[in-house]
């Protein structure tokens, strides 16, 4: 069984060419109005709605990423991974199979008891690595963390980027720094953490998400989820033009991870109407789509409890991550 | 295996209705039909016509057929009102506009929804956009009814406004129209279209609950005729209309001569310039916000999308990407992009519009969208490789079809956009501001949004250049509308009129000095050759002068419409012409006062020494009378700017022939227009004069060109000639009818300023504002 997002043939990089990115016009406040108005244009109701909230369901990153981390607190994020909606539920959405989450996402010493504690369901072990979140030590440590995640059984990385080299405009250190990080993942898949709240211009976003993915990079994620600003949807927007227009130089679809601020059933609709909106609809499926959150999903099993019995739910009522 | 295993399979919106049963309710509360609103009550529904839901083609309300009587009634309720209206405290105004604000907001679903429904439009449009800037105006209002005494001091209400707007935004056209008119202190007779008049008599229910004073507010439902009635209705005092060129002409003519003012705001054919530095996909939503939006059906709609050539293949291709995601259908469906277009007569127009522009060589691109099988549906179209002399480049098409050319420069780019008869608005996107407002600066558009485009908001001035109208609305230039900002001094009109003959007449006594006409900076000898003689009141010849006819109007215009330096020349720079012309006037005061005294018997000093004053007053003008930055929606500069017409004709009258000219031609001047003035015709020799002192006052050729002759003729070739943009006329009131007709030609601006004008006294901003026309600049910032 494939792990989502492991069944397309990968992204093998290109040289570096800043001409991709350099002298792209990115319009910050009619970005703003594109990503303000674009949710207000689609809506979905009733027994959409609740199908909607499973496919977003299915494309959470589940994810701890807190100095208290413990095996016991990862086998119990892990559990909820696996099944996260209830056997009410599930019988009463009359789906085909159980839904799972998209992968559990942890720092590179809970991998281990990740991948134990999800044997068997096919939800991939996603780890941070290279001195996350600010991805300030030194690049060999850098380096020998995701070779470590990797051996502990990581299949997708999520590295985050030197934030200077794009602020000092230096895309050859970015582009070398990124495709060492990729040869060091080998099979595991690279999702590249821009920290877009630390970039702070979308014209600084379009061009690091272009050099990450000349780099190499499977995905690009938004945020550590530590920056001041994380995911939005303006920046989410501007990173979608920029991978499509990778796709058409290039022939490879790339996926994106908004990661942070993704607190609501809400948020995940809007962000599943970008994606199908910009990108069509298998941009919303969880090989090419992430949600990196941890409190999402209950949100998420509340609408869905609501739909299936039309009473408000409260969520002690469900099992905790 | 059930309907949400099956959803995910194609991840569909799903309908998404809004619900509509509190307006189906009211609508069944009037199926007996809907009468007006007049002097505070509703009348008897009369003969009926129907009211349909476009997108289902069903009936969904009747409403009354307006008639003379009709309109009678409203307008004698509206006097009746009105000078109470007006005594109120602008507090007091203040307080029912505020009301009016409050209660539409409370209603604004209901609202949104009896939008969507009788209009077509889509609820996203109407709940978020229409309905929230229909409060935002009675707000904005209410605020300048407090304001009026303080900021406008010595004006007054223009009395009984006749309002007509039209059907594509029916509520906020009432709303741009009745707040600035009622918080001036007029009050209105408002004709709302007939295909869409639901919202104005939901409003009515909204000023009896805001306790409006009766009369203050009419509505008189009904078709053109009924508009035709209130137009041409003696005892209104105000026009203003919303809607086709074609019917603005109409309104024209039918109110030339009457002295009521006017403001048009009709159609377009704004252009869409996407330069090749631009955020391109921003530029594909703006042109998603420019032309489809609203099914197109916009007078402002950005129909011409000008594209650089070097990325018109990437630009193109990633439209028609954006298009195929439209949606076309329900307009109460949330997800809707495309609602319904109003009426089938305007879908047939906008059909027959794409194929002819087809025939005409233009590539039709519709992406398979579907459309629902009821109701008047169009797709969104795109035209490429369509050429300037297209049927689709040219004609307002009023639906969601976009015409698409390329321009290699910039100066191409601005030189197609103004290649219309139009001039409403225009949209400019790239990332380099020094090209940003150099565009904008010399676009023909009233409006123009940098990298944005369809913004509108109350206090920024709406409106537009050429045959798109006159007159603004919104701000503090669309409130001056409806106000008599300051009253022209008077005087008594002189007993013996002067005298003039265009049958041959003797020369002076002595060597012949035959002045000529001043043609860009040139003495031209009139086309026909002929001259007339000059008389002093005792009815001796003084001399001759030419008798200027429409050639010599024609060649002045050309040499008027070449002068573009002096618009572009710095203020201080035209300041010290206008120094320098009062210099040299200076220097020839005791000539030309007797010159004055010869052709009107009276002393001329004081006239040569008001004529000076007159020309330091608009010098000392000229670099302040600039523009402002208005208070708009966040992250934009808003600027509205004063710019020239271009070409001012001015027809001189009797009185005071000197200071006459110079009163109306230095304002002119002061701002950047060129002017071709008819002075006085029985006493031109002041004017004739006057172009040795401009040729010796480095006053560039062509901006202000004379032609003397027979007045009212002049006058008429000037009013008729579609190279001049606005006309300035004083003299007798008989001759306006005429001249305000033949203006409809390219619906210039016309400012008569009767006869009795005490010019000694006339000067002001007021002669300033006349001479401009307002151009509003969006530029958005934000990084």
């Amino acid at each position: 069984m494939h792990a989502p997002g492991h069944n397309r043939p990968r992204n093998s990089g290109t040289p570096l060419d800043p001409s991709w990115f350099e002298g792209v016009g990115v319009n910050a406040s009619a970005v703003e109005r594109r990503a303000a108005s674009l949710t207000a244009r689609r809506s979905v109701k009733k027994e959409y709605q609740a199908a909607w909230l499973v496919q977003a369901l299915t494309c959470i990153d589940l994810t701890t990423l807190a100095g208290d981390d413990t095996p016991g607190r990862v086998r119990r994020l892990c559990a909820k991974a696996r099944r996260p909606l209830s056997e009410d539920l599930l019988a009463a959405l009359e789906l085909d199979a159980p839904p799972t989450v998209g992968a559990v996402c942890v720092y590179p010493t809970m991998v281990a008891p990740a991948v134990a504690a999800l044997a068997g369901s096919g939800v991939p072990v996603a780890s941070v690595a290279t001195g996350f979140p600010a991805g300030l030590t030194p690049l060999p440590l850098r380096l020998a963390e995701i070779a470590y995640a990797v051996e502990q059984g990581a299949r997708e990385i999520d590295i985050v980027i030197s934030r200077a080299h794009v602020l000092n405009r230096d895309w050859a250190a970015l582009y070398d720094e990124v495709q060492a990080m990729r040869a060091a993942c080998g099979s595991a898949h690279l999702k590249a953490i821009l920290a877009t709240g630390d970039l702070k211009t979308l014209r600084n976003v379009y061009a690091a998400s272009m050099v990450a993915m000349q780099a190499g990079a499977d995905f690009i994620k938004t945020s550590t989820g530590k920056e001041d600003v994380n995911a939005t949807l303006p920046v989410s927007l501007v990173m979608l033009r920029a991978l499509r227009d990778y796709g058409e130089r290039t022939g490879f679809s790339i996926g994106f991870k908004p990661a942070g601020g993704l607190r609501t059933a809400k948020d995940a609709l809007n962000w599943l109407i970008l994606m199908r909106e910009e990108l069509g609809v298998a941009y919303t499926r969880n090989d090419l789509f992430r949600i990196g959150a941890s409190g999402l999903l209950t949100d998420i099993e509340r609408q869905l409890a609501h739909y299936a019995t039309g009473r408000y739910s409260a969520s002690y009522a469900h099992a905790m991550a | 295996m059930g309907k949400i295993a099956d959803i995910l399979k194609t991840m569909e919106y799903g309908p998404s209705p809004e619900a509509s049963d509190a307006v189906r309710a009211w609508l069944l509360l009037h199926d007996q039909g809907f009468g007006h609103f007049i002097n505070g009550a509703v009348t008897k529904p009369g003969a009926l016509f129907e009211v349909r839901d476009p997108s289902t083609a069903t009936q969904i309300a009747a409403a009354t057929q307006g008639t003379g009587a009709d309109v009678e009634a409203a307008v004698a309720a509206a006097r009746a009102a009105q000078p109470g209206w007006a005594a109120l405290p602008g507090h007091e105004r203040a307080k029912y506009l505020y009301a009016l604000a409050r209660l539409t907001q409370k209603r604004e679903r209901f609202l949104a929804v009896l939008e969507a429904l009788d209009n077509g439009k889509p609820i996203r449009e109407t709940r978020d956009i229409d309905i929230p800037l229909v409060a935002r105006h009675f707000y904005h209002h209410a605020g300048w009814a407090s304001l009026i005494a303080s900021e406008f001091p010595g004006s007054r209400p223009v009395g009984v406004c006749g309002q007509i707007i039209p059907w594509n935004f029916p509520l906020l056209m009432l709303a741009w129209k009745v707040a600035p008119a009622l918080a001036a202190g007029n009050t209105v007779v408002l004709k709302p279209a007939e295909f869409t008049p639901l919202t104005a008599l939901a409003f009515a229910e909204i000023c009896v609950e805001a306790g409006l004073p009766a009369g203050v507010v009419n509505i008189v439902t009904g078709d053109g005729e009924t508009g035709a009635a209130l137009a041409a209705h003696e005892g209104v005092d105000k026009i203003a209309f919303t809607g086709s060129t074609d019917v603005g002409r109409l309104i024209r003519r039918a109110t030339a001569g009457s002295g009521k003012r006017l403001s048009l705001e009709l159609g377009g054919k704004s252009p869409f310039l996407v330069f090749d530095d631009c955020d391109l996909d921003s530029a594909v939503e703006g042109v998603v916000d420019g032309i489809f939006f609203n099914q197109g059906q916009v007078c402002c709609a950005g129909s011409r999308l000008l594209v650089a050539e070097s990325v018109e293949a990437r630009f193109v291709a990633r439209l028609k990407t954006r298009m195929a995601r439209l949606t076309v259908g329900a307009p109460l469906d949330k997800s809707t992009d495309i609602g319904a277009i109003v009426d089938p007569s305007q879908l047939r127009r906008i059909q027959g519009l794409v194929e002819a522009g087809r025939a005409e060589g233009a590539e039709i691109f519709q992406p398979e969208t579907k459309l629902p099988a009821t109701g008047s549906f169009y797709p969104p179209t795109l035209a490429c490789r369509v050429e300037p002399a297209n049927i689709l480049a040219r004609e307002e098409v009023f639906g969601p079809v976009l015409a698409t050319m390329t321009f290699r420069t910039p100066d191409e780019a601005v030189a197609l956009a103004n290649n219309t008869r139009y001039g409403l608005a225009a949209s400019v996107w790239t990332e380099n501001i020094n090209r940003a407002y150099e565009v904008a600066s010399r676009l023909k558009a009233g409006v123009v949004w940098i990298n944005s485009t369809n913004l509108f908001d109350a206090g920024a001035a709406f409106g537009g250049y050429r045959e798109s109208g006159f007159g603004r609305e919104g701000g503090r230039e669309g409130l001056a509308e409806y106000l008599t900002v300051a009253d022209l001094p008077r005087k008594p009109v002189a007993a013996n009129p002067a005298r003039f003959s265009a049958a041959p007449g003797p020369a002076a006594p002595g060597l012949d000095r035959t002045p000529k006409n001043y043609i860009g900076g040139q003495q031209a000898r009139p086309d026909g050759g002929a001259v007339y003689s000059v008389r002093d009141p005792q009815g001796r010849a003084l001399g001759q002068a030419g008798l200027g006819g429409r050639k010599d109007i024609r060649n002045a215009v050309e040499a008027a419409a070449k002068a573009t330096g002096w618009a572009g020349a710095t203020a201080h720079n035209r300041a010290q012409v206008l120094y320098y012309i009062a210099e040299n006037l200076s220097a020839r005061a005791k000539e030309f006062a007797e010159r004055l005294r010869a052709m009107t018997g009276e002393p001329g000093e004081s006239e040569v020494e008001a004529a000076i004053q007159r020309l330091f007053f608009y010098a000392g003008f000229a670099d302040k009378y600039d523009g402002a930055v208005r208070a708009g929606p966040r992250k934009f500069v808003t600027l509205a700017m004063n710019e020239p017409y271009g070409v001012l004709g001015i027809v001189c009258p009797d009185e005071a022939p000197l200071l006459a000219l110079i009163s109306l031609v230095a304002p002119a001047i002061a701002v950047g227009n060129a002017v071709v003035a008819v002075p006085s015709a029985a006493h031109p020799l002041a004017a004739t004069d006057f172009y040795s002192v401009l040729d010796t006052s480095d006053l560039p050729g062509g901006v202000v060109n004379i032609v003397t002759g027979e007045n009212d003729a002049l006058a008429l070739t000037l009013a008729e000639h579609d190279g001049v943009d606005a006309l300035w006329r004083a003299g007798p009131n008989a001759g306006e009818k005429r001249l305000e007709e033949a203006s409809a030609g390219n619906l210039k601006s016309t400012w008569m300023l009767g006869e009795g004008v005490d010019w000694a006294q006339a000067q002001g901003r007021e002669f300033l504002r006349r001479a401009c026309e307002i151009k509003t600049i969006w530029t958005p910032y934000g990084e």
